[in-house]
């Protein structure tokens, strides 16, 4: 049973996490969508409450309560939605963050600092709630009263717990207990109508249901709201205070067999009186001699409700809905399960590609013809299990509208961030270790890149600077962007200080592309910040790094004036490609095949390190003299014409293998200073291959063949 | 933790001590229902109970219908705060199903 709990605790956790993302958006959002966004974060606030409530974590129902009465406040129009009021919300967000990671942690209770920490916030939010309500528009005050009037009333609530509910970690009693904190529990009947023989009687299942009467002022989303554990399992019926008898008396009718039960326990939690009831029932025994159909009453259900609190109720109602049918679609798993499976497809594939190796030699057609079938179902399962770890980089994408939210505040400056290419997916292990280079950049071209108001004004460019993230697929890569509309790099001062720094020779004349790539070298940004020379250069070198890491690339383009775009260039998985084997020697090596473009014969020009392509040089690597390998170049050679961030280059070869599925070994820790290569792999034979790493490959070619094209 | 058996003669009282909540229902029916098969006057004595859920309050009620099914009538003496906290949220009594 623990464990059951356990998992339950953690699927609060999970879930609470993603309300407060929601609450962050909502709250991002909310100068924009208006009324929505108050709604979302209201509802984000009031189910963290809600379930941190049943699970007994009384500090932060404590806390979030406070919010939600703040909320509640600019719901209904008395308080307005201001920056200031936003920052505190987003404070008190990453509160009710800390306060589910105390719990993850289990170091909630009797946590003193966590409690020194929410005290400002909890002040800060009281002087929301005692502020005066402002005496203006008392037009759009009054509906918001009227509705709280409908509201306030006597709910009857019908629970029928289903048998589970118990063995799953949840008890019926905490459900009812947190009901009654959001008003009072008139009356209630437990029913036990439904337990079996002393014989049959499973201690462990749940045969329990209540009928309740309830008073208060929560609407029924919010009521609701408390069983949302519980939904699958449990029956539940909530009446609204209006029209009850009809809708009682219809209800009834739909349980015949245990009707006049039901109706002395309504009785009984004070939903009705006994003379309301008969009264209903007489006439509805006189009206229904035809059978007057039960429907018609049902669709007497929330008629009389005005049609503001019906379309407000509508919109509460819809996000819960529709988030049940996700979930319904969507199963939660371990990461860690994941990387296993990927893993064991790993090996499966090297177990297949030396399968296939021996029914080729053994030049059995029949076994050749079961491995290949086999092979390409492999092959599918590689491609569904690594599907399986794609996520879409929206989520990462969004986390930035925070960043740039907070850190134009503290910069004073006037910043909106544009994100594009959010259905963007990559690999689930490559978008957790991206999020600290992006929050870098991000951070860099909002401190440097994005100008003062004045000087923008003064270029005649609008006062909203503009920082863009954007994500696309390109050849086996994915490409996120980071661009502002800032004031570009200058090239002169980069020059010069990478002379002073001593990264270049003096007088060397150079692209801009090389001189704009300086401020990834470490020496360039480590003794000073070059804040106030160049623009930029805090720690560039630290995301180059990390983005190497990740077998990634990184660019900068740059207009004086206009603004900077970098480049991020990642591989989609970390884990297998579709690589290209080629033979050096008895070598074996690996390119990804997404940057192979075409494989040509090797015709060497004399006294030249770069072929002739169709009219264009292309400038080339020997891997037989980048690798030192031993014996001479075999009679017939080729070359192997690669792409790579809109460069080509060719690889001088002996032979060509052919395409091979490569599942990626990391290099030992022997290996960490072996340029060029960027893991290895295991063929079917046994043998080692080494995966090439390209960008170390073809940075090297990159300055010959701007040589060559001179 | 204990199920102490204070038995005396034909009137038997158990004190069931600790808690009375799903983790342990499945140990406690077998104990509940023989105390009702084979004492002429069940007693339960729930004053040492520490923790009262759902679990515990059904197995109560069938312990109780059991002994009516074997005209028996399934005594409650003493209840613990936790019991009676439990007992005013269901509006159980200690007499009948439902006061």
């Amino acid at each position: 049973m623990s464990i059951a709990i356990d998992q339950v605790t953690v699927t609060f956790i999970a879930e609470s996490r993603e309300l407060l993302e929601q609450m962050e958006t909502a709250l991002l959002a909310v100068a924009r969508d208006g009324q929505d966004a108050v709604n979302a974060i209201f509802r984000a606030a009031h189910t963290i409450k809600g379930s941190a409530g049943m699970f007994g974590l009384d500090t932060v129902v404590e806390f979030t309560h406070v919010a939600e009465s703040v909320l509640d406040k600019v719901r209904d129009g008395d308080v307005d939605v201001t920056d200031e009021l936003v920052a505190l919300l987003l404070a008190c967000r990453d509160h009710i963050g800390t306060l589910v990671d105390a719990v993850e942690s289990g170091t909630l209770d009797g946590n003193d600092d966590l409690a020194a920490a929410g005290a400002p916030l909890v002040a800060a939010l009281q002087a929301y709630l005692l502020a005066p309500v402002p005496a203006q528009e008392p037009a759009a005050r009054a509906p918001a009263a009227t509705e709280a009037e409908a509201d306030d009333g006597h709910w009857h609530i019908s629970l029928r717990f289903g048998r589970d509910v118990l063995r799953n970690g949840m008890d019926p009693l905490s459900f009812i207990r947190y009901l009654g904190q959001l008003g009072t529990i008139t009356g209630i009947a437990t029913l036990a109508d439904d337990l079996p023989d002393a014989d049959t009687f499973d201690p462990e299942s749940c045969y329990l249901g209540f009928e309740i009467g309830f008073a208060g002022s929560a609407d029924k989303a919010t009521i609701d709201g408390v069983f949302d554990f519980v939904r699958e399992d449990c029956q539940i019926r909530i009446l609204p205070p209006e029209n009850r008898i009809a809708e009682y008396v219809a209800w009834l009718d739909e349980l015949p067999e245990q009707r006049e039960r039901l109706g002395q326990m309504l009785v009984r939690c004070g939903s009705v009186t006994a003379h309301e009831l008969e009264l209903a029932l007489a006439a509805q025994a006189a009206a229904a001699a035809p059978a007057q159909p039960i429907g018609e009453i049902l669709v007497g259900q929330g008629a009389v409700r005005a049609p503001v609190v019906e379309a407000a109720l509508a919109k509460q109602r819809q996000a819960p809905e529709a988030r049940a049918q996700h979930e319904n679609r969507s199963v939660r798993v371990d990461a860690d399960k994941l990387d296993r499976l990927i893993n064991l497809v790993g090996e499966l594939m090297i177990a297949g590609a030396s399968a296939n190796l021996v029914a080729r030699r053994a030049q059995n057609a029949e076994l050749l013809e079961c491995t290949s079938t086999l092979s390409g179902l492999v092959e599918e399962v590689r491609d569904s299990a690594l599907q399986l770890r794609m996520v879409k980089i929206g989520a990462t994408f969004n986390r930035f509208q925070r960043v740039v939210h907070d850190v134009a505040r503290e910069l004073g400056k006037d910043i909106r961030l544009d994100v594009s290419g959010e259905d963007t997916e990559l690999d689930k292990t490559v978008v957790e270790r991206i999020g600290d280079p992006l929050t870098h950049l991000v951070r860099n071209a909002m401190d440097h890149g994005i100008e003062p108001a004045e000087v923008r004004a003064a270029r005649g460019k609008p006062a909203q600077g503009t920082v863009a993230l954007n994500a696309f697929h390109d050849s086996g890569s994915i490409v996120i962007e980071v661009s502002d509309d800032g004031g570009g790099l200058k090239r002169e001062r980069i020059l010069a200080k990478a002379v002073e720094r001593g990264l270049v020779e003096a007088g060397r004349s150079l692209t801009d592309k090389e001189i704009f790539n300086l401020i990834f070298e470490p020496g360039f940004s480590t003794a000073e910040q070059v804040t106030n020379l160049s623009g930029r250069g805090v720690g560039m070198d630290v995301v180059k790094r990390n983005i190497l890491a990740l077998r990634g690339s990184v660019d900068i383009a740059s207009t004086e004036g206009v603004g900077t775009t970098v480049t991020v260039r990642l591989p989609l998985t970390l884990a297998i490609i579709n690589g290209f084997q080629v033979g050096v020697g008895r070598s074996v090596f690996v390119i990804p095949m997404d940057m192979v473009e075409e494989c040509i014969e090797f015709r060497e020009l004399p006294c030249c390190d770069w072929v002739d392509l169709r009219g264009q040089p292309l400038p080339f690597v020997r891997l037989r003299e980048r690798f030192a390998v031993a014996g001479s170049a075999a009679r017939r050679q080729s070359i192997v014409v690669v792409r790579y961030g809109g460069r080509k280059a060719g690889l001088v070869v002996d032979s060509l293998l052919g395409e091979f599925q490569t599942v990626i070994k990391p290099l030992g820790k022997v290996f960490a200073g072996a340029r060029f290569l960027s893991g290895s792999s295991i063929l079917g034979n046994g043998e080692v291959a080494l995966i090439l790493d390209m960008a170390a490959l073809l940075a090297g070619v990159e300055t010959e063949s701007q040589a060559a094209a001179a | 933790m204990n199920i102490g058996d204070t038995s005396q003669g034909a009137a038997a009282c158990l004190a069931v001590e600790g808690e009375m909540t799903i983790y342990r229902a499945a140990e406690l029916k077998p104990v509940l229902l023989d105390v009702v098969l084979t004492h002429a006057a069940p007693t339960l004595d729930l004053a040492s109970v520490t923790e009262f859920d759902s679990a515990g309050a059904q197995l109560l009620l069938v312990a109780r219908r059991e002994a009516i099914r074997l005209g028996k009538r399934l005594e409650l003496r003493g209840a613990s705060p936790a019991v009676r906290d439990a007992f005013a949220l269901l509006g159980l009594s200690p007499e009948g199903e439902s006061a």
